[in-house]
């Protein structure tokens, strides 16, 4: 049975890392549309494999978050990196599989997954 | 939408944009009584009362994004298919409170989903948000309050991934419990 107990190991073992994350203007942004349009689209399980890829492997410059519909619910469940110095990229049509590829091979390797982008998937 | 945990994550979204610091869910399971009752309530912005009148309107939204705004009307559609009821209230600068009841057994109704999840997504996302979450089953009942967590946590905030993953373990546990678990006069016989 989980207890607050647990909870508190979590601070003790977090507190050296809070730091890291607080001053970090330097920290990747994982943005998931979580509108009508998104959440019927299955944004839900996308957002939830994500943070679960992330604490998995253990990455704490990345945070994951939400928005609200940015107007191509065609495109939903859609995600946004936002990295620093980088141009944006979005992701569209996500998938649970998609995003731990999306995490092993952008947000770790720093290869962005082209045939997932909203440039290759643009309809004509 | 086809289950009301997604319909629930939809309408509590609508608070999060209400600039709300503490959202309640309410999920009342009441087989007895063939209900399930649903109550979303928030200390946002609140709406004045024309805003409230278009609400459950398809064609009405307050973005500018797009034109429709379906989240309200497809859980008051919901509710009403299942002979059950919809009531918003909403007051400007003090929130607003949505409440809706389904018929438990009805044909129409839809599954309640995976209640955990949302309530994970909800948390995560919105890490300076508190949430109180009651769900009850027959009679059985349990609460989950952020700000307990908040309490034990310190300066680590709830949306640090280790954490959700607790809330998430956590969650699946307690709902488990309200389902399968006996209840206090049961384990007294």
């Amino acid at each position: 049975m989980k207890s607050l107990a647990e909870l508190q190991a979590i601070r003790d073992k977090m507190k050296n890392k809070v730091g890291l994350r607080e001053d970090s203007e330097g920290a990747t942004r994982v943005v998931v549309g979580m509108a009508t349009c998104g959440i019927a689209a299955g944004a839900r399980p996308v957002l939830a494999q994500f943070t679960e890829e992330i604490s998995k492997r253990g990455l704490t410059n990345v945070t994951v978050t939400q928005t609200g519909c940015i107007g191509i619910c065609q495109y939903e469940p859609v995600v946004e990196v936002f990295e620093p110095g980088k141009e944006k990229v979005t992701y569209v049509k996500m998938t649970p599989e998609k995003a731990v590829r999306v995490v092993n091979d952008h947000l770790v390797n720093s290869n962005v997954v082209r045939e997932y982008t909203i440039g290759a998937n643009a309809e004509e | 939408m086809q289950e009301l945990s997604l319909n629930i994550l939809d309408i509590a979204q609508n608070s999060v944009r209400a600039g709300a610091d503490l959202i309640r869910i309410l999920v009342d399971e009441q087989p007895a009584d063939d209900t399930l009752t649903i109550v979303v309530e928030d200390n946002g912005c609140g709406m004045a009362p024309e805003q409230l009148e278009q609400v459950t309107d398809p064609f009405f939204t307050s973005r500018t994004t797009r034109k429709v705004g379906l989240g309200v009307p497809l859980f008051k559609m919901g509710a009403q298919m299942t002979g059950g009821s919809f009531q918003i209230e909403s007051e400007p600068g003090k929130g607003t409170r949505v409440r809706a009841v389904f018929g438990y057994s009805h044909i129409d109704r839809m599954p309640l989903g995976d209640m955990c999840e949302t309530m994970c997504s909800l948390v995560g996302c919105n890490p300076a948000i508190d949430f109180l979450y009651f769900h009850t089953y027959n009679g059985k009942g349990f609460c989950m309050d952020t700000r307990e967590f908040r309490a034990v946590l310190g300066d680590v905030p709830l949306d640090t991934p280790d954490v959700i993953m607790f809330i998430r373990d956590y969650l699946r546990e307690n709902i488990a419990l309200l389902y399968g678990g006996a209840s206090e006069d049961e384990k007294l016989s």
